[in-house]
């Protein structure tokens, strides 16, 4: 028996309202909503937000290949202190998630972290290479609901197509990162005059919205469902909200960093700003919240890219793209994003809990019987990155230094208390 | 100043500075033994991950005349290659006890980035498509010595060929922006940047029509691969567009200045030679390039008094 577990003095937050009470968890399960409930242990919630616990759509875990730069135990450590009760695990690995061998390891490898729930994707092509499609079947039948070959677009329209009809018959979700690679050879920065300054080559937003726009209208021939990784242009949001008007089942995410941050600090020639898809203008900034607030795009989620610190300190053409999400997320929307408290846990739990078909333990309502994966955040703490703290092995985060609003006290991974007090317990 | 990795960060009065500083370099070359102590017991290395020749020698020539001793880091035998990361190689050359770094490289902003590993001064020769100040400075003066003023109110200078590779257009747009010159940039769309409309230029796609109005002709050196890119069609077609053919030169003013930053591709952007063009101040950018350079150094590991007196 685990001990019970009472959260006092907290505002749930639900998709059918907001109110004050205990709650109070037993056996992985909500077992009481009320007030002045008591357990075994007492975690303090006043003045905090008690919502389901995040789901990441996107997290990069690095392993197995690259452990210097993050395990699925500091990654899953990163989350639970981020609020995150499960972390979908993009498949870019070395092997790449293209085989029951690698998906199984995975999960293991998750289950043996014990922080959040470890959610393996599986790769489009077998490599990731582009060339001829993943087992996904095979992948399927072990419980694979999204498949992606993230770090590139599938670039052949008529494999994508094939992919898409394929993915159709099995239930599962494709989820594309949108780049035409022929646009983005040797590609730094966004193309705009603080990269015509710069003299470097730029990354056309028409590199990623080309990608947008040929596989809606592949979703329109296929029937198939798709999923966008990290839009980042206000073409791309248009181009979405048009697909969705006309039914199409097409879903999207955008991650903090491409809420928060320009182009234009890249002119500070610190790599720790190169991402891909890079970061953008302030106007597609206001299309991407504009989009969140009308539910063109459904789910916030980090691209969570650890790197270690020889590799970004190369130069900006040779460093890797990419920088740390699942810490300061929560922080950075709630600084940035200008959302409501219930858009905030909408689009890091409920939608992406449904997204990546986990919704029946994820993304839940705090209620009696529900599963006990809960996040209490306090809404209004302002706070900074301290770089020695970070639980993630690698340090690549551009907000150090830059005020974040609202971060996690507790989270709760199966009725277990995972962070107390902004400390994780394991 | 502490570095000189833009002509941005120069700034105007900078730039005038140094260009008049650049006049007492000039005299002392002019000297029969070309050599002052100023710099005596300075170090500067040239750290050169790019081929390069004139920049390099000119830099290493430079420091010489004024007595600093030199270390050239030569990438090619270097532990670069063996997997020792550019911090490393940095740290580990700022241990010998280094003043100054001339720093060439493929890569946009390794001399802001250089500069956070060593307490010594950066001097950018050259990074990526990004700045080349001291060509800028050079080119600067070279206008300066030949047309016998100070700033260049009024003056049209145009700049062809491929501006979107090119770190010395970048550095020379703004440094000749700065003394007031008038710049057109003349190339083909698809070498020049795509957002351009901030640069206080104007733009022309034909060489034809600014032929007879420029004061300063300064032609880009065109890279072969620019082909295979899709830049340009043939090299044998952007020659006939944008090359300085005899009848180009024909219809220049009379007082018209034809530069090149070099090494020049005979047959393309050149399709004649310089020695063949009046007013061609190419020989003149190469010798003024070891006294800018001697400026440079001075303005940065100098001590105001120490100019005078022989090696």
């Amino acid at each position: 028996m685990s001990k019970s577990v009472v959260i006092k003095g907290g505002t749930i937050v639900n998709p059918d309202g907001q109110s004050r009470v205990d709650v109070r968890i037993e056996n992985g399960k909500v077992v009481e909503v009320g007030a002045n409930l008591s357990a075994d242990v007492q975690l303090d919630a006043s003045g905090c937000i008690v919502s389901s616990g995040f789901i990441d759509l996107h997290a990069h875990l690095r392993e197995p290949g690259k452990e210097e730069a993050e395990t699925i135990e500091t990654g899953s450590r990163a989350g639970a202190l981020g609020g995150y009760t499960a972390l979908v695990a993009m498949p870019n690995t070395d092997p790449p998630q293209d085989s029951i061998a690698v998906i199984d390891f995975v999960r293991e490898q998750g289950k043996r972290a014990g922080l959040v729930d470890v959610v393996p994707s599986g790769c489009i092509t077998l490599g990731r290479l582009g060339e001829t499609l993943a087992p996904m079947a095979e992948l399927a039948q072990a419980g694979v609901t999204l498949f992606t070959d993230d770090g590139v677009g599938v670039q052949d329209a008529s494999l994508m197509r094939r992919a898409l009809e394929y993915a159709k018959g099995l239930g599962v979700t494709l989820a594309q990162h949108c780049e035409v690679a022929e646009l983005t050879k040797g590609a730094v920065m966004n193309e705009c005059q603080c990269c015509t300054d710069l003299g470097l080559p730029g990354w056309p937003s028409i590199a990623e919205e080309l990608m947008v726009f040929r596989d809606i209208e592949l979703v329109r021939i296929t029937g198939a469902s798709m999923h966008f990784l990290h839009l980042s242009t206000a073409r791309s949001v248009e181009l979405v909200r048009a697909a969705k008007r006309d039914g199409l089942s097409i879903t999207a995410e955008v991650t903090p960093h491409h809420l928060s941050l320009t182009q234009e600090l890249l002119s500070s020639y610190d790599s720790v700003y190169k991402v891909n898809p890079p970061l953008r203008s302030a106007e597609d900034i206001r299309a991407l919240k504009v989009g969140l607030l009308d539910g063109t795009i459904d789910a916030i989620a980090t691209d969570h890219a650890p790197h270690p610190r020889r590799d970004k300190e190369m130069s900006l053409d040779m460093a890797p793209p990419g920088m740390l999400g699942l810490e300061t997320a929560l922080g950075v929307v709630m600084a940035y994003g200008d959302l409501e408290i219930k858009d905030v846990v909408s689009l890091l739990s409920w939608n992406p809990a449904r997204i990546a078909k986990i919704d029946a333990d994820h993304g839940r309502p705090i209620a009696v019987g529900e599963s006990a994966n809960i996040c209490v955040f306090d809404p209004d703490l302002a706070w900074s990155v301290d770089i020695e703290r970070l639980a993630s092995k690698s340090i690549n985060t551009p907000y150090v230094g830059r005020t974040l609003r609202g971060r996690v006290r507790h989270t709760i991974f199966k009725g277990t208390p995972t962070v107390i007090d902004g400390q994780a317990q394991k | 100043m502490k570095h000189l990795r833009s002509i941005d960060e120069l700034g105007v009065d900078g730039l005038v500075a140094l260009l008049q500083l650049t006049d007492h370099m000039a005299e002392i070359n002019q000297r029969p033994v070309p050599k002052v102590p100023a710099l005596r017991g300075r170090t500067v290395a040239s750290l050169f991950f790019e081929d390069s020749t004139r920049t390099r020698l000119s830099f290493e020539t430079a420091a010489k005349r004024l007595s600093a001793d030199t270390m050239t880091f030569n990438v090619s035998t270097s532990s670069v290659n063996k997997g020792e990361s550019l911090r490393d190689t940095v740290a580990t050359i700022t241990d010998m006890g280094v003043d100054a770094f001339v720093v060439r490289h493929k890569s946009v902003g390794i001399p802001w980035q250089i500069s956070q590993w060593t307490k010594a001064s950066i001097i950018n020769a050259g990074d990526g498509a990004h700045q080349h100040p001291t060509q800028a400075l050079v080119d600067c003066y070279t206008i300066r010595e030949a047309t016998h003023t100070q700033r260049f109110d009024g003056m049209q200078i145009t700049i062809v060929g491929d501006i979107k590779h090119s770190r010395v257009a970048r550095s020379n747009i703004q440094a000749f922006s700065m003394l007031g010159a008038k710049v057109t940039l003349v190339a083909p769309p698809t070498l020049l940047p795509p957002d351009i409309s901030h640069w206080p230029v104007q733009i022309n796609h034909h060489l034809d029509d600014v032929i007879p109005s420029s004061d300063v002709l300064y032609m880009l050196r065109l890279q072969s691969e620019r082909m295979s890119q899709g830049h340009v069609p043939t090299l044998r077609e952007y020659s006939e567009q944008y090359g300085l053919t005899q009848k180009r030169v024909s219809r220049l003013k009379d007082s018209a200045i034809v530069m090149h930053p070099g090494p020049m591709n005979r047959g393309v952007e050149m399709q004649i030679d310089p020695s063949d063009v009046k007013n061609s101040l190419i020989h003149r950018q190469v010798a003024n390039g070891v006294s800018v350079r001697m400026a440079v150094l001075f303005e940065l590991l100098g001590t105001g008094s120490s100019l005078g007196g022989q090696a």
